[in-house]
């Protein structure tokens, strides 16, 4: 057991699968013997050679491509996309390659990649290093989509991806690279340190995709987020006062509907909280979800606390970026709904 | 013939930190050595100009050969005050970040030849697609920089409303594009544009910048591509200073070939130029764009270069490079270069030089002044309430209920 940050325990499920799996190969964007910009390959050249953890020339679709032929001719490449938002020249790899390889081939090829990426706000990043793109690929057949909240369940989860047969999205949330960020930028940030998911195996573990956890069991309302948001809807619940069971999703895709199904029919109230875009984006998914398998059991609307429609603005991330106040409003709301 | 084992290559520099920094491999050829072509120059004639290096300032500081665009003492001076400007609004605003009062900039320090020749070789009414390194062209077309500080302050005066991260400025008053933050979009959208330029049957071309990190991209490919084709008038720029971020060149392709001589694979002529001297810059910029101009077609130049700073203000190039790596660099610093050329002319003096540098100190410090009177990220930014505007022309229906809730 060590206390990590998410960076470390990120470093740490590299460090493992690099050591149990020769087929492991790591690289991207300046993640070689920089260790990348957030320094989660950090020491992992020094400790396995560049050939297995090496930089890339700058092109995101030549990226993926290249992780997708090496997947299919036998390893499990993990690769990084520096930033979420500039994921999109390997859209087409991902969308048409990753996603299908293994359909249009009815099973003779797969490509077992893993594509890491920071997204989120609230760093000061502006409109090209903020984004939370993962509802778009939620949206695509055959990826797998996840987005851990805390150092523990990133080494696990991140793990389970890598040994994954299928594409897989691991999403970092970079605002919490270092501590569970409550929503308020105006306050010290707690160390990971000092939480309880800090608390991290130096062994191999792993934990299922499509498993949600349950953070806090509650009976007023059901609050389904991920990523940093569940630290901020923490914050919330604690605020308002409202009993609000708290689902971490930790994999969008594959869905833990179980898991959001009892909770809602437990509670017949839900709150639906993303950093993302709100049009079309996952909450969306929730709630049709939600209204197909609960309906009967729905004592209020369902709400959605997104980030708004528009390119997340530099100078107005806190006015963006859906803090416990607006979590908070709506938790209240949905209560006074008859 | 037994099979061969297949040996993965990995490209590596020859230099880390903690090593004493080594420019050994980086050939030079002596100035004046390539002649100046006619404008017309079909691109298969002009494999020495991708492979070598056009140079003009030799090292005794003289300017030699057929490149040398003979411009009078005044034209050099303004281009030495405007690299000189560069550097000190540079310096200054990297201690602003420092101090909190911006979240982020990004130093051109090295490159300043590149960006200020290259302006003054094109025409003011040309369309400039940069990269987030070309603030010297800005100065070198007298935007003020109060105005460049008020974006990057944020502040209420940002003529981009805090909607943009700091230096990626959008200037259309200069005709200078909105810089992209995603690398390489806009080479192929500056061929559009010169396209667009050709169909009125206008005078005015387009330039683009990206770096030879860059150079990977899709975009990149599809620039030179749509260029060729459509033999459009725009000047295709590739700075190439030695890294991209933490990686060496070698990442991206650079051990193979230079960065000019992707060029020529699309029958483009491809230009290598030493990128801190700034007659050569000028000379091939300027070349360049008459032949975009004179209907010849589009043309890459490669300004070989170096970056002396940090990649931005969350870098430090202590993790990847030999300390002074600089110090080394074969070209020089382009300042100084063009200095002891002016000097060698009986057109400069040391004196001068240091009450220039002094004079452009106390201008940015006036400048920052009044800049960060109007407020800065930390102290009066600008309002929120122009936080929904311009996603579209106008504010569809669910945009005026989110803002409405946002209460901005
Ligand atoms: C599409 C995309 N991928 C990655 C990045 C992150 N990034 C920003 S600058 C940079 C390095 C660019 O290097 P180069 O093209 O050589 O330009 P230089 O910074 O040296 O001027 C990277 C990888 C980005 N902004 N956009
Ligand atoms: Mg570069």
């Amino acid at each position: 057991m060590s206390r990590m940050n998410m960076i470390q325990a990120i470093n740490s499920a590299l460090d493992n699968m690099l050591e149990r799996d020769p087929n492991v190969l790591i690289f991207g964007e300046d993640v070689g013997y920089f260790g990348g910009v957030f320094r989660c390959t950090a020491g992992l050249q020094e400790k396995y050679g560049v050939k297995r953890c090496f930089d890339t020339p700058i092109a995101e679709g030549g990226i993926l491509g290249m992780a997708i032929g090496m997947g299919a001719n036998g390893l499990r490449p993990v690769a990084e996309i520096q930033f979420a938002d500039y994921i999109y020249p390997a859209f087409d790899q991902l969308v048409s390659e990753a996603a299908r390889l293994r359909y249009r081939s009815a099973g003779e090829f797969w490509a077992p990649i893993t594509v890491r990426s920071p997204c989120g706000g609230g760093i000061y990043g502006g409109q090209t290093h903020s984004q939370s793109p993962e509802g778009i690929f939620t949206h695509v057949s055959g990826l797998k989509t996840v987005m851990p909240s805390n150092p523990y369940d990133a080494k696990g989860l991140l793990i389970s991806c890598i040994e994954d047969d299928d594409p897989v999205l691991f999403f970092e949330p970079k605002r919490i690279y270092n501590g569970p960020f409550d929503g308020y930028h105006d306050r010290a940030l707690q160390p990971w340190t000092q939480h309880p998911m800090g608390e991290v195996p130096d062994d191999y573990y792993s934990i299922p995709l499509g498993k949600a956890n349950i953070v806090r069991p509650g009976s007023d309302v059901t609050v389904i987020c991920y990523g940093t948001m569940v630290h901020v809807c923490e914050t919330a619940v604690k605020e308002t006062g409202v009993d609000g069971e708290i689902i971490d999703l930790r994999t969008m895709l594959p869905l833990d509907l179980d898991c959001i199904v009892a909770s809602v029919q437990k509670t017949g109230r839900c709150v639906i909280v993303h950093e993302a875009t709100r049009t079309s984006g996952f909450g969306a998914e929730l709630i049709a979800e939600i209204q197909e398998h609960c309906f009967y059991h729905l004592e209020a609307p369902p709400i959605r606390v997104t980030g708004w429609d528009t390119p997340y603005p530099h100078a107005f991330e806190w006015e963006y970026f859906p803090g416990p106040k607006r979590v908070g409003e709506a938790l209240t709301r949905v209560m006074e709904d008859a | 013939m037994a099979d061969e084992t297949l040996r993965l290559h990995l490209p590596e520099p020859t230099t880390r930190p903690g090593m004493d920094p080594d420019a050994s491999m980086i050939k030079v050829p002596p100035a004046g050595t390539l002649p100046k072509p006619p404008l017309d120059e079909p691109d298969d004639k002009m494999w020495d100009y991708a492979l070598g290096m056009v140079r003009v300032l030799d090292d005794d500081h003289g300017a030699v050969g057929d490149w040398d665009p003979k411009l009078d003492a005044d034209t050099l001076r303004k281009g030495l005050t405007y690299m000189m400007r560069t550097r000190a609004f540079d310096d200054r605003m990297l201690r602003q970040q420092r101090q909190g009062k911006t979240s982020f900039y990004m130093k051109c320090t090295g490159e300043e030849a590149c960006g200020v020749a290259q302006a003054m070789a094109l025409r003011p009414d040309d369309m400039l697609f940069p990269s987030y390194r070309q603030q010297s062209m800005l100065v070198a077309r007298d935007w003020p920089l109060v105005d460049l500080m008020c974006q990057i302050f944020n502040n209420p005066k940002d003529r981009l409303q805090g909607k943009q991260l700091p230096v990626l400025y959008s200037v259309k008053g200069a005709n200078f594009f909105s810089i992209s933050g995603n690398l390489g979009t806009q080479f192929p959208q500056a061929v559009g544009w010169a396209m667009a330029s050709a169909y009125k049957n206008d005078s005015k071309i387009a330039a683009a910048w990206v770096g030879e990190g860059t150079t990977a991209e899709g975009d990149f490919h599809h620039a030179l591509t749509f260029a060729a084709v459509y033999q459009a008038p725009v000047v295709l720029n590739v700075t190439n200073n030695q890294y991209a971020i933490s990686s060496f060149s070698g990442i991206a392709g650079g051990e193979q070939s230079t960065f000019a001589a992707r060029a020529l694979g699309y029958g483009l002529p491809g230009i290598r130029v030493d990128g801190n001297d700034f007659l050569a810059v000028y000379a091939v910029t300027k070349w360049a764009a008459d032949r975009a101009r004179s209907n010849n077609g589009p043309t890459l130049i490669e300004l070989y270069t170096y970056r002396a700073a940090a990649h931005s203000t969350s870098d430090d190039p202590s993790g990847y490079r030999p300390k002074d790596e600089f110090t080394v660099w074969p070209l020089g610093d382009p300042i100084d270069r063009l200095k002891q050329h002016l000097i060698k002319l009986g057109e400069w003096s040391e004196e001068q030089h240091e009450a220039l540098h002094q004079e452009l100190e106390d201008e940015v410090k006036r400048d920052l002044k009044e800049a960060a009177s109007h407020g800065t990220l930390g102290v009066r930014p600008c309002s929120p309430s122009t936080m929904f505007d311009d996603v579209f022309k106008e504010l569809p229906p669910h945009l005026r209920r989110q803002r409405q809730e946002a209460g901005v």
